[in-house]
């Protein structure tokens, strides 16, 4: 155990050593955060939307009021149809709400009215967020008219062409640092442990220490343990920062149980970790394992995980590829928890897979761990 | 020799600090053309330091120098394209074959094609490479490897060349075969300036230089130095001079400056 | 008693390359045993094997009595290692890599002091600088220290002293020959040739075959042909002269000497002299002389050196 302990000093030892390792690792999830979290975020402020045809009618009036009240909207007043298609052209409005004649008489009389929304779709992404801004102060609009008797009939609706946005139920302001959070947790695990592990491994091998290493009584799990324990640590603690942050700069909450939150991400962690054993094992310079780690582990978990594009608006083949992602079923896991504030019986399958990949890594990892040199 | 013609190395009070260490100490020599010099010293005695200011990758402290006429506070530049440069460790790409590695290094110092061709067949012949040429590096014996990588230093015809312990872990045969390269490179002009642990290699030096501390303590032929000292041989007068200051040195050396 | 190292046979092969071609030899227990060879002779494959980190394609060995193939496990607590380069921490202080080093054999620097005592005062000075920051021969022996630390039975130092100057490397062999003392068995490689005499036995080693093994003295004696050492300030004209004769196995510089063997049982300096003389280099001393283990080495390589490398 004293042989053990030693190790792991002498782990934790080089990592505070190298002073620039260490700024990032404990600086790099704050500046992430404030990327994703703020600069890149992709909420939208005061986009202009021309309305046509809501000066007359007090009820499409209010509801114009409301979207120019809100901080993503400015309301630009356009005086027929016919000036939509200038205003897009010149950039001078991204999105046109347009009230049918007499909104507030269809409304009262059949209880739903016609309302079209066009938005310029060159960015479909952003396209798809103020779609989704509109039709969530659309709906509250229409609480609102319903609270206060102004509609009637048995399915009070403003009739709107608008697809509801299934998240915006738990983000209700559709913020994007909410969604950013968990995936940004994911990254950082995946680069703590898969990158930093496969790096200190073969830097031993590059340093011909690893030969000493394998030929003292230490046996490999020894070794193993030894080198990725303090990233355990380290990462554990850096969740524990990046919700912190999230909460305190972001109002980010965390719905759900912390305790189920760490054992989940401990496990993530876990499974990070044998797949920097596996990369390791199977290379011996510092410079391919890291290429490795970047280009097979952090891609796909940017790209292929759902942290940034949804993995229902991929093609299909890459949905395919998503499966084995260990990020995006940890994502799942960990949006349910933070968001959703769901229980282990909302993601207990996400979470079989998990230990599932975990354990194959893992005994993947320590075979291919020689006790020798090649 | 020296002083007959122009030298082509030249102190004065060369000097490089690090923090309060003094690597290299008001060092003063001149170096002849075609001569071939022997630096030596006990490790950490600012070999490395001074072989960096005269290679123009490190710039002195205080203390002048010329290298092939350059300066070496304002001419790097110069420098550079005037000296070659091979060391133990690194001097060939592993990873390339022996005539990709020479049109590489032809291509660096702007030898034409033809230039680089004709080079080619003549380092092949001479090396008696044969089908070597087409082989990577790596798989090349260590002998080999460095033979070849000192004739692509001297590629460009340069006015010195620099040579940071060429014949490391050579055999005995080709380690003097590489001396026999080193002569014939000598015998065409160019000055060696040659680093090495093996003391009977100090005896083929037209003069020697041995480092301690920093400073020069001593420099001249081999018979002088052997004769100064009463030793028999280049290796006595060195064991003389650095035993006992390694530990000093260490003591002395701020923690971090590079060896 | 059993010797300490016994190899039998032992073949390792890299795709096809050879490293290792069938090489036996056995060493005593409290032997100082050296392998000399340059570079690429297969020293580090074989003390790979030896250390248990290699296995090998044939033949057997046997280290403390235990096979390093299947007793690994019992062997890496006996045997201290020095890999060719010095591994150390470079970002862990000198005693911080002694502790370490000490604590992965589960004993303490305390209990392997009286050891390793006399090498390591020279670094402890310097205990809490960085080894990065050392010069080779103090990396040389805090890395002995290292490999002492646990106090093994046998001892492999691979290459201890490449690159490390001529001062420090005799200290080195002084030290290692106080160890013997400490009834260690030790067995070092080493590319240079004159540290071969520090060993109580050496065996020549080049392209994985070993050339001979045996007491330093008797390498040198048997060294069969007649050996001329000429001194002349013209060397170089000289060795071209020598090596055109036609009585001539070689002749090879040896510092400010030239060594020439001749083909013939016996050769009289004055006829070399005559014949150099002839050649317009008149005032060549040339008298008898003992050969070397360097000398032996460079004429028994001849057969197996490497193409081009003929004189």
């Amino acid at each position: 155990m004293n042989t053990f302990r030693g190790f792991v000093v002498k782990e934790f030892r080089h990592i505070v050593r190298d002073r620039r390792t260490m700024v990032i690792l404990i600086g790099m999830p704050l500046v992430q955060l404030a990327l994703f979290g703020a600069a890149l975020r992709n909420e939208i402020r005061e986009t202009r939307v021309g309305v046509v045809g809501a000066v007359v009618d007090d009820v499409a009036r209010g509801l114009a009021v409301r979207i120019d009240a809100a901080p993503q909207f400015e309301v630009v007043p356009l005086a027929s149809p016919d000036e939509i298609e200038p205003a897009f052209r010149s950039g001078r409005v991204r999105q046109v709400a347009v009230f049918e004649p007499g909104f507030a008489e269809r409304l009262a009389r059949d209880g739903t009215a016609d309302l079209q929304v066009i938005t310029d779709a060159t960015d479909p992404n952003t396209a798809n967020t103020l779609l989704a801004y509109t039709s969530a102060i659309v709906a509250s609009y229409q609480a609102e008219l319903a609270a206060e008797g102004k509609i009637g009939g048995p399915a009070p609706a403003v009739g709107v062409r608008i697809v509801p946005e299934v998240r915006m139920r738990y983000n209700p302001e559709l913020r994007s640092v909410v969604l950013f959070v968990p995936g940004l947790i994911a990254l950082i695990l995946m680069l703590v442990c898969a990158l930093m592990t496969s790096i200190t491994i073969t830097r031993e091998k590059e340093l011909g220490t690893m030969e000493v290493l394998l030929v003292s009584p230490l046996r490999p799990a020894q070794i193993l343990v030894g080198k990725v324990l303090p990233y355990l640590a380290l990462s554990l603690v850096n969740v524990l920062t990046v919700l912190v942050v999230s909460r305190w700069a972001f109002d980010v909450p965390v719905r759900g149980s912390y305790a189920l939150l760490f054992v989940e991400a401990a496990l993530f962690t876990v499974c990070a970790l044998s797949l920097g054993i596996l990369i390791s094992s199977r290379t011996s310079s510092q410079q391919v394992a890291m290429m490795i780690a970047l280009a097979g582990l952090l891609m796909p978990t940017v790209l292929l995980s759902g942290f940034i594009f949804p993995v229902s608006s991929m093609p299909v083949p890459l949905q395919v590829v998503s499966h084995i992602v260990p990020a995006k079923w940890f994502l799942v896991i960990i949006r349910a928890i933070m968001i959703k504030g769901a229980g282990l019986e909302a993601f207990w399958k996400e979470t079989l897979v998990l230990v599932g990949m975990t354990t194959f890594f893992l005994v993947a990892g320590i075979r291919s761990f020689k006790e020798r040199l090649a | 020799m020296s002083g007959a013609r122009e030298p082509v190395i030249a102190a004065r009070d060369l000097t490089r600090r690090f923090g309060t260490f003094t690597a290299v100490d008001a060092i003063s020599f001149d170096v002849a053309p075609g001569e071939i010099l022997g630096f030596l010293g006990a490790n950490g005695a600012g070999k490395t330091t001074a072989i960096r200011m005269l290679t123009g990758l490190l710039a002195p402290t205080s203390g002048t120098a010329r290298v092939a006429g350059f300066d070496v506070y304002t001419q790097t530049e110069a420098i550079k394209r005037s000296i070659g440069y091979m060391s133990q460790r690194f001097s060939l790409y592993e990873d390339l074959t022996a005539r990709e590695n020479i049109r590489f290094y032809g291509g660096i110092y702007g030898l034409t094609n033809a230039a680089i061709r004709e080079e080619t067949a003549e380092l092949a012949e001479k090396l008696d490479l044969g089908r070597a040429l087409d082989q990577p590096i790596r798989s090349l014996p260590l002998g080999w490897r460095q033979k070849l990588a000192f004739s692509v230093a001297v590629l460009h015809r340069p006015a010195i060349v620099f040579l940071d312990e060429p014949t490391g872990g050579v055999d005995p045969v080709t380690r003097r075969q590489f001396w026999d390269l080193m002569y014939e490179e000598a015998a065409s002009g160019v000055t060696v300036f040659v680093t090495t642990h093996y003391m009977d290699e100090a005896e083929y030096c037209d003069r020697v230089s041995i480092m301690v501390d920093g400073r020069i303590d001593a420099l001249g032929t081999p018979g002088e130095l052997k004769a100064r000292f009463s030793a028999d041989s280049i290796d006595e007068v060195f064991v003389r001079l650095a035993r006992g200051r390694g530990v000093a040195a260490e003591a002395s050396k701020r923690a971090g400056a590079p060896a | 008693m059993a010797a300490s190292v016994v190899a039998t046979e032992l073949h390792k092969a890299y795709g096809s390359t050879v490293a290792l071609g069938r090489v036996s030899f056995a060493v005593e227990p409290g032997e100082l045993f050296g392998f000399v060879g340059p570079d690429g002779a297969g020293k580090t494959t074989l003390f790979r094997i030896l250390v248990s980190l290699v296995v090998p394609d044939g033949g057997e060995a046997r280290v403390d009595g235990l096979d390093p193939v299947r007793q690994y496990r019992e062997l890496r607590r006996r045997l201290g290692y020095m890999p060719g380069r010095f591994s150390l921490y470079q970002d862990l202080s000198v005693e911080e890599n002694l502790r370490f080093f000490a604590t992965i054999f589960g004993t303490t620097i305390e209990a392997g002091y009286d050891l390793i005592r006399e090498i390591y005062a020279q670094i402890e000075p310097f205990r809490d600088r960085r080894a990065g920051a050392l010069s080779g021969g103090m990396k040389q022996k805090l890395a002995l220290s290292c490999a002492l630390v646990h106090r093994p039975k046998v001892l492999f130092l691979d290459e201890p002293t490449t690159g490390v100057d001529a001062v420090s490397r005799r200290e080195f062999w002084d030290m290692l020959s106080r160890l013997r003392a400490e009834g260690i068995t030790i067995v070092v490689s080493t590319p240079y040739m004159d540290e071969a005499t520090r060993c109580d036995r050496v065996a020549l080693i080049q392209e994985g075959s070993l050339l001979g093994v045996d007491t330093p003295a008797a390498i040198a004696a048997s060294f069969d042909r007649p050996l001329l050492v000429v001194r002349t300030p013209r060397r170089l004209d000289a060795l071209r002269v020598l090596r055109s004769y036609e009585h001539a196995r070689s002749a090879w510089s040896f510092g400010e000497d030239l060594h020439y063997a001749d083909t013939r049982d016996r050769v009289e300096p004055a006829e070399i002299a005559r014949l150099l003389a002839g050649a317009g280099i008149p005032d060549a001393v040339v008298r008898p002389a003992t050969a070397g283990i360097e000398d032996v080495f460079m004429d028994r390589m001849h057969g197996t050196a490497a193409p081009g490398a003929a004189a």
